[in-house]
């Protein structure tokens, strides 16, 4: 876990049913497996290489990943929100740790 | 006159040993910088099999980045998005990385929109290609080409 502490944002009061933007943010190297320190030796990769995303326990949201995407590691995706509740997401970084964060959502009206 | 002409011929052979294994050397080492157009299409047929048709994906990418580490992409799908007919998922590559792969991301009806926005990294000018899954099972493809400047990927 260490210090990398995903940001979730999320709209404050959406209204029931609508589709909303999730746009999350997660501040980790990515190193590629490309690049070459100053000894010309290869920087081995490490990557967060698997996101998910629950609302209320349903999925809304997956993807495996390739070192092809930037740090910081910028995704946004769409849900629909048809009741209040709380968005778990997850990334799994290559040495096997997981790191978490949660929202939380309330419908207006 | 007899010792000239074959040592000239010697020369002649051994000069294109040289250039052959020149080539040979380049060859290789093209190839293993970067990812081929058939090694991103065969990637694709590994992710997603079948014969893609081409429409229902959008891809929006600048179409000259600065900064190839960080390029800003978006794909959508039309698609209801409803229990019958929904995209299951979306696989990208580019066609000029070192390794062509770039994210596949799986969609659900709860979804609502399949819509995904990334930032990537280009190592150089090159095809984005995005595949889409349907439940139904068809296949719908789009691609762009992003030009870039300074090249992504580290090195």
């Amino acid at each position: 876990m260490a210090d990398i502490k995903p940001r979730i944002r999320a709209p404050q009061s959406p209204k029931k049913g609508e589709i909303v933007e999730i746009k999350t943010l997660v501040q980790h190297e990515m190193e590629s497996g490309q690049r070459k320190d100053a000894q010309g030796m290869i920087i081995p990769r490490k990557i967060i290489n698997t996101v998910t995303a629950k609302y209320n326990g349903k999925d809304v949201f997956a993807g495996k990943l390739e070192p092809a995407m930037s740090a910081p590691l910028y995704i946004a995706f769409s849900m629909r929100v048809d009741d209040s509740g709380t968005l778990e997401m997850s990334w799994v970084d290559d040495d096997g740790s997981v790191y978490k964060a949660e929202q939380k959502i309330t419908v207006a009206g | 006159m007899t010792e000239s002409m074959t040592l000239s011929r010697r020369r002649i052979v051994v000069t294109a040993l040289h250039a052959s294994a020149a080539a040979l050397l380049i060859g290789i080492f093209a190839r293993s910088a970067d990812a081929t157009p058939q090694e991103a299409t065969q990637l694709l047929g590994t992710l997603a099999k079948g014969q893609p048709k081409s429409g229902k994906v959008t891809i929006t990418a600048p179409q000259i980045a600065e900064n190839g580490n960080v390029v800003p992409v978006q794909i959508s799908v039309d698609s209801p998005m409803t229990d019958a007919d929904h995209v299951k998922a979306v696989h990208i590559v580019a066609d000029g990385n070192p390794n062509p792969g770039v994210a596949s991301f799986n969609f659900f009806p709860a979804s609502g929109r399949a819509q995904v926005d990334f930032r990537m990294r280009l190592a150089q000018t090159q095809k984005v290609i995005a595949v889409a899954e349907m439940k139904d099972g068809s296949l719908w493809t789009a691609a762009s080409e992003v030009k870039v400047t300074i090249g992504g990927c580290g090195g």
